[in-house]
Parts: structure tokens; C-alpha cells; sequence
């Protein structure tokens, strides 16, 4: 049969030399070569004390960004929601009454929005699909909890607070600009 | 009278060390087999994580201890505890260092001095056994039994080998007694020329630590209780400080075996210009005492080595090994030491 | 001397109690277990008497080799009540007149050796040195003899574990 990859390695079960079947040359090298592996640097972090360094494009736990005055940009178009290949995006929408132009941009806005973190696979799917650039993921870390239920995000864990705003601006690199530039030009083709 | 308290105080001393021993090195286990696959092993029970044995038995004491319904409820509370008490037995007759003179009597550090010292080794160790196939079969259950059967079978297979390997060293030295043989060593380069044991039987030696693996249940040898087959070999239903004395017990064991190995074969107490330095008494046998131990150490480190590089034999590679390797290796080892002693006496 | 009368006494009853236990214990591993109590008791009679290596080389070979053989077949073998087989009264009888007429043998034979009785503590019986001096000087030939035996039951043991197929191809 001829064979795919030239990495496959053809094993035959030939009789062991005298050498090899006292295993002790074999024991021998092995053990040098442990030895060896005591001295060498150890891949270990200590993590808590020291964190590895994060990917400048990190895709971690989402935000829903509000505008410069403060209020939420999110519309609950629903796009992210269909964008999702996890399904794990969920929202109802409200209309905005009056009185809460600060707090919304636009006259619709979520009432809910929820992000099930067991079902999110962190693609960022969410993040392109978003026409009002509401959502993006960032370097923070989604962090464990005891039961499935604590895993569904809601608002008040998803949007950002107004006094403590949440910087998306490093995940934006040129590259990903131009990346999500010619997705939008392709789908308005 | 005196004397009576001296040895009552080293038996405790031999206990306790046996059981430190045993418990750093688990903690030395770990760390060696840490850095061998470029990790630091555990580091956070204070300093270099040196309390971690401490926090280890503490949390053996506190699992629940259960004792499954089917059991025989005797045998299985005996399995353990005869496997602890026959590794810590053997400690007795091994010379921890030479004379110590204190008030102008000579106080030896070896609780006794039996003519038979190696024999009774082998003995302690042969009960051994029993703690492994009781509790085994004690547990009722399928994994247990064969891991029990497993032990005993490589456990009886190896001892046969292991007393014929030493049978050449016995007749080298002439005495079965663990003092002697290493009074035999006694001298190192300055001095009379004796020189260790390996030096003239690195076969046997090389057999004998063979047969110490495979008597230890050590890697690559640790058949009995190889996780992927048998869930856990003889201690699958044990739990709590029951599972913890035997895995104590096979610590002590490597201990032990470490201390024969030094003892036989690397000169035990004796150190090199011992005779020559113009120490005095006490002071050669104190640092005798930390010679044998820095050896027992080296011999610990080499168990570990050899565990964390050499993967688990199969049973049939093990039992081919045993009958057909080391047993005709050890039995020709005996007829040309037997010859070059007849030679040496003629002529 | 009153702690080794009293030691001797002890070790007997021990003796003699894990003996009768062997018999009458109803699960078959108990029995071993029990067998291998007789077993020490006996080494340390050797002991009493100052033979030493006999008692280790019993404590190895018996308790340490071949009862771990025999405890091994006897778990595997899942003895119980309902797979031991039937024996008759025929049997029985035959059993008990054997092993009757092992006992007077015995009774004879320790009663003609009340004679050679001596003193263990003075003269060095049991050390490994003046064994070997008896057995390679006055016992010579039935020591030799006698490990022949032991060559013929090896030789025997591995005739019948051997293969019958492998050992025709072979011929």
C-alpha cells in the first residue's frame, strides 16, 4: 500500500540482539538521559504568584460596552445571537420609555442578555456579527463556580460598569481590523 | 543495665528514622520525579513544600476508613499491619554504625549481632508476603486476589535469585552475619587494601538490586499493583491509614533493601583513610554513621531514578527474567566465585 | 532457665493449638493461616534449642515459600462446602489407620532418642559452621542423596508442566 505521509514509521518484529536483551546499554542510556532532564529549566509557572503572559488577542470573557455618555449600545438586534455556532447567546428585547436616553442609546434596547459561559466556545463570532460594536471578548478570564447555573451570565455581569470602563482597545489590532473589514465587505457583496 | 536503656533508645532511634525515611521519601519521589519530566513537583506545604508528607499523612488519617461488607473483617485489619511490622523487623539486624564509646564501655549501633544476620533478612521478607496475599485476599475481590497472587508469585520468584546472589558473597566473606561482612569492607584504600564488596561480585550485586526492585514492588517491577490492569493490585479496597501503611510499608522496604545494598556490597559504615585521619573513636563512627546513610540515600535516589525512567515489564518478560536470566546468571556467579576460592586456597 | 521453661510451654501450646485449628477451622485459607502459626512455633523451638539457622531456613522455606504456594492454590481453587467432594466411610478409615500408624512411628522414634539428649547451650549444635561440618563430613552421602531427590522432583515438575505438543514437535 502506498503510504500517505513519509512519517510513518514501519515497524517490524526482528530478533532482539544479545544487547538489547540484557537491556542493560538500553537502561543504561535511559537513565542518562533522565539525569539529564533534572538539571534542565522547568517548564512550571507558579501560577498564582506569576501569570504566563496573555496573547495580545486574547478571547476571554465578553463586555457590552456602553457609549461615551454611559448608555448601553446594544440594541438586541439579535445578530450575535445568530451568529453564535454554540447557540449560547440568548436576549429579550424592550422598547426604552422615556426618561432612559441615558441609560440606552437607541429606542430598543435588551432587557435580558445572557451568555451561557458552558456553551460559549469563544470564537468571537459574536464580536463580528455586532453592527453597533456593543459586544467584544477580553483577556479576563472566565473564573469557576460550584453550579451549571452560576455559569449563564447576565447583564450585571456582562455590561460594563460606568465608572470602572472596560478597555477593548488592545484586542483591536490592525490586523484584526482589516480582518473584520473585509468580512463586513464580503457579506455586503 | 545501661545497656538495656542504650538499645531500648536505638531500637526507637532505627523506628523512627525508618519512618522518616519513608516518609521524605515520598516527598523525594515526587520531587525527583518532578524534575526528571521538567516540572518542580509539590512546593507549596512550606518551604520547598518540605511539610507536604506532613500534610499528606494528615489527610490519610482523616479519610474515611472502610472496610467493605463481604470482607473477612480480621484478615483484612491483619493484611497491612503484618506488612508494616515484617518491613520495619528487618531495621534490627543492620549495623547503623560501629562501636560508640561512651564512659569507657563500647556501645555497638546495631540493636543485635545475629550469626545469621542475612538469613534472617530473607526471612522478615518472606513474611512479607503474607501482609500482601491476606490483605489481597482479605478484600474479596478479583482485582485484589490477582494483584496479591501477582506479588507473591514475582515476590517468591525474585527471593530465590536474590539468596543465590548473596550466597557467592557469603562464601567470599565466609559469615552470614551483616556485622562481619562489613567489618570485612573495613579499611577502604589507606590502611589494608580491602576494598568494597561490588569490587570483587558486581555480578552478584548487580542481581541482588535487581531482585531488591522486584522485592520492593518498585517500578519496573511493580506489577502487583499496576493501575491499568488491576485498578489498584492488593490495596483496591483499602482506605485511609490502612492504604497508607502499606504504601508506608513499601517505603521502609526500599529503605531498608537500600541500607542491605550499602551494608553488603558498598562497604557500609566504612569510609576510605577511616584508620588513617587520627580520629578518634567516636568521631569515626559518627561520621561512619554518615557515610552509611549518605549510601542509603544514593541508593533511594537510584530506586527513583530507575522508576522514572524505565516503563512496567510485562508479567511473562518478568517471569522469563527471573528463572531464565537471573537465576543460571546467578548460580554460574556461585560455581566461579567457588572456583577462584579453591584456587586462592591451593595456591 | 524458668523463662525459657516457661517460653517452651508457650510456643508448644501455641504449637499445638494452631495444629488442632488447622483441622478443625472450616474455611480452608484458615487453615493455612493457622499451618504457618504452627510453623513459627516451631522455629522458635529451634531457637530454644540454639539452631538458629534451622529456624530462619524453616521460617523461609516453609512458612516463606511453600505455604505462600499452598495459599495461592487454595485461593484460586474456591474451596467451599458445596464443591468438596463426597468421601466415603472407606476412605475415612483408611485415613485414619495411615496416620495412626504415622503417630506410633513417631511415639517410637522420639522414644528411642531419649538417649542422645544434650545440653543445646553447650555445645554449638545449630550455628551455620558446625552444620555444614557435620552435613559435608558425617552426613555426606545422604546429604548428596538427598539433594539428588529434590533434582528428580524438579525434573519431574517440569516434565508434567511441560507443553505435549511442544515436546513432540521438539523430538
Amino acid at each position: 500500500m502506498e503510504r500517505l505521509t513519509n512519517r510513518s514509521k514501519i515497524v517490524s518484529d526482528k530478533k532482539m540482539t544479545f544487547l538489547e536483551k540484557i537491556y542493560l546499554p538500553a537502561i543504561l542510556s535511559g537513565i542518562m538521559i533522565t539525569i539529564k532532564h533534572m538539571f534542565k529549566k522547568h517548564a512550571t509557572v507558579r501560577y498564582p504568584e506569576k501569570t504566563r503572559e496573555f496573547s495580545e488577542i486574547y478571547r476571554g470573557m465578553h463586555v457590552l460596552k456602553r457609549d461615551d455618555k454611559g448608555a448601553e449600545r446594544c440594541t438586541a438586534c439579535g445578530l450575535c445571537a445568530v451568529a453564535c455556532p454554540a447557540e449560547a447567546i440568548t436576549m429579550v428585547a424592550a422598547e426604552r420609555n422615556k426618561g432612559e436616553e441615558n441609560l440606552y442609546r437607541e429606542e430598543k434596547y435588551a432587557a435580558k442578555y445572557e451568555i451561557n459561559m458552558l456553551r460559549c466556545i469563544f470564537c468571537g463570532l459574536c464580536e463580528e456579527a455586532c453592527p453597533k460594536e456593543a459586544i467584544f471578548l477580553t483577556d479576563r478570564i472566565v473564573t469557576t463556580d460550584y453550579g451549571r447555573d452560576e455559569f449563564i451570565y447576565g447583564k450585571d455581569k456582562l455590561v460594563e460598569p460606568v465608572n470602572a470602563r472596560i478597555d477593548v482597545t488592545k484586542r483591536q489590532t490592525p490586523e484584526v481590523l482589516e480582518f473584520k473589514q473585509q468580512k463586513k465587505l464580503s457579506h455586503n457583496r | 543495665m545501661t545497656l538495656l536503656l542504650f538499645k531500648v533508645l536505638l531500637i526507637l532511634a532505627v523506628f523512627a528514622i525508618s519512618l522518616f525515611m519513608a516518609a521524605y521519601s515520598t516527598y523525594a519521589e515526587r520531587k525527583v520525579a518532578a524534575f526528571m519530566q521538567d516540572r518542580l513537583g509539590p512546593d507549596r506545604a512550606g518551604p520547598f513544600g518540605l511539610l507536604q508528607p506532613l500534610a499528606d499523612g494528615l489527610k490519610l488519617f482523616m479519610k474515611e476508613e472502610i472496610t467493605p461488607e463481604v470482607s473477612n473483617k480480621f484478615l483484612f485489619v491483619l493484611g497491612p499491619s503484618l506488612f508494616m511490622i515484617t518491613a520495619l523487623m528487618t531495621g534490627v539486624v543492620i549495623p547503623w554504625g560501629n562501636l560508640l564509646n561512651i564512659d569507657g564501655i563500647n556501645y555497638s549501633l546495631q540493636i543485635t549481632d545475629i550469626n545469621i544476620g542475612i538469613l534472617y533478612v530473607f526471612g522478615v521478607v518472606s513474611i512479607g508476603v503474607y501482609g500482601i496475599m491476606i490483605g489481597g485476599w482479605a478484600s474479596n475481590n478479583k482485582f485484589s486476589l490477582l494483584g496479591a497472587i501477582r506479588a507473591s508469585a514475582q515476590m517468591i520468584s525474585y527471593e530465590v535469585a536474590m539468596g543465590l546472589s548473596i550466597i557467592a558473597l557469603v562464601m567470599m566473606t565466609g559469615t552470614l552475619s551483616l556485622k562481619e561482612i562489613c567489618e570485612y569492607q573495613a579499611g577502604g584504600v589507606g590502611g589494608n587494601w580491602n576494598f568494597w564488596n561490588v569490587v570483587y561480585q558486581p555480578l552478584s550485586f548487580l542481581i541482588f538490586m535487581i531482585c531488591a526492585f522486584a522485592e520492593c514492588n518498585r517500578a519496573p517491577f511493580d506489577l502487583p499493583e499496576c493501575e491499568t490492569e488491576l485498578v489498584g493490585g492488593y490495596h483496591t479496597e483499602f482506605s485511609s491509614m490502612k492504604l497508607g501503611l502499606y504504601l508506608f510499608a513499601e517505603y521502609i522496604n526500599m529503605f531498608i533493601s537500600s541500607a542491605t545494598m550499602a551494608t553488603l556490597f558498598f562497604g557500609g559504615y566504612n569510609f576510605p583513610f577511616m584508620h588513617d585521619l587520627g580520629l578518634s573513636q567516636n568521631a569515626i563512627t559518627i561520621i561512619g554513621t554518615g557515610v552509611l546513610f549518605g549510601k542509603i540515600i544514593f541508593f533511594i535516589f537510584f530506586f527513583m531514578w530507575i522508576r522514572w525512567t524505565i516503563p512496567r515489564f510485562r508479567y511473562d518478560q518478568l517471569m522469563n527474567l527471573g528463572w531464565k536470566g537471573l537465576l543460571p546468571l546467578a548460580i554460574g556467579n556461585l560455581l566461579i566465585t567457588g572456583l577462584f576460592i579453591l584456587l586462592n586456597n591451593r595456591g | 532457665m524458668e523463662f525459657t521453661n516457661n517460653l517452651f510451654y508457650f510456643l508448644s501450646f501455641v504449637a499445638v493449638l494452631s495444629a488442632l485449628m488447622v483441622v478443625f477451622s472450616k474455611n480452608p485459607v484458615h487453615s493455612v493461616l493457622y499451618l504457618i502459626i504452627t510453623f513459627f512455633a516451631i522455629a522458635g523451638h529451634y531457637i530454644l534449642l540454639n539452631a538458629q539457622f534451622l529456624a530462619a531456613v524453616h521460617v523461609i522455606v516453609y512458612a516463606g515459600a511453600i505455604m505462600v504456594l499452598f495459599l495461592y492454590v487454595i485461593m484460586l481453587l474456591n474451596l467451599n462446602q458445596e464443591t468438596e467432594p463426597h468421601k466415603s466411610t472407606l476412605i475415612k478409615l483408611a485415613a485414619a489407620i495411615s496416620a495412626g500408624l504415622l503417630l506410633v512411628v513417631f511415639v517410637g522414634s522420639i522414644r528411642g532418642s531419649e538417649q542422645m539428649m544434650v545440653q543445646p547451650q553447650q555445645v554449638e549444635v545449630g550455628s551455620v559452621k558446625d552444620m555444614g561440618r557435620v552435613l559435608f563430613k558425617e552426613f555426606l552421602l545422604p546429604f548428596e542423596i538427598s539433594s539428588v531427590l529434590l533434582l528428580v522432583a524438579m525434573i519431574g515438575a517440569v516434565m508434567l508442566g511441560k507443553n505435549e505438543e511442544e515436546g513432540k514437535n521438539a523430538s
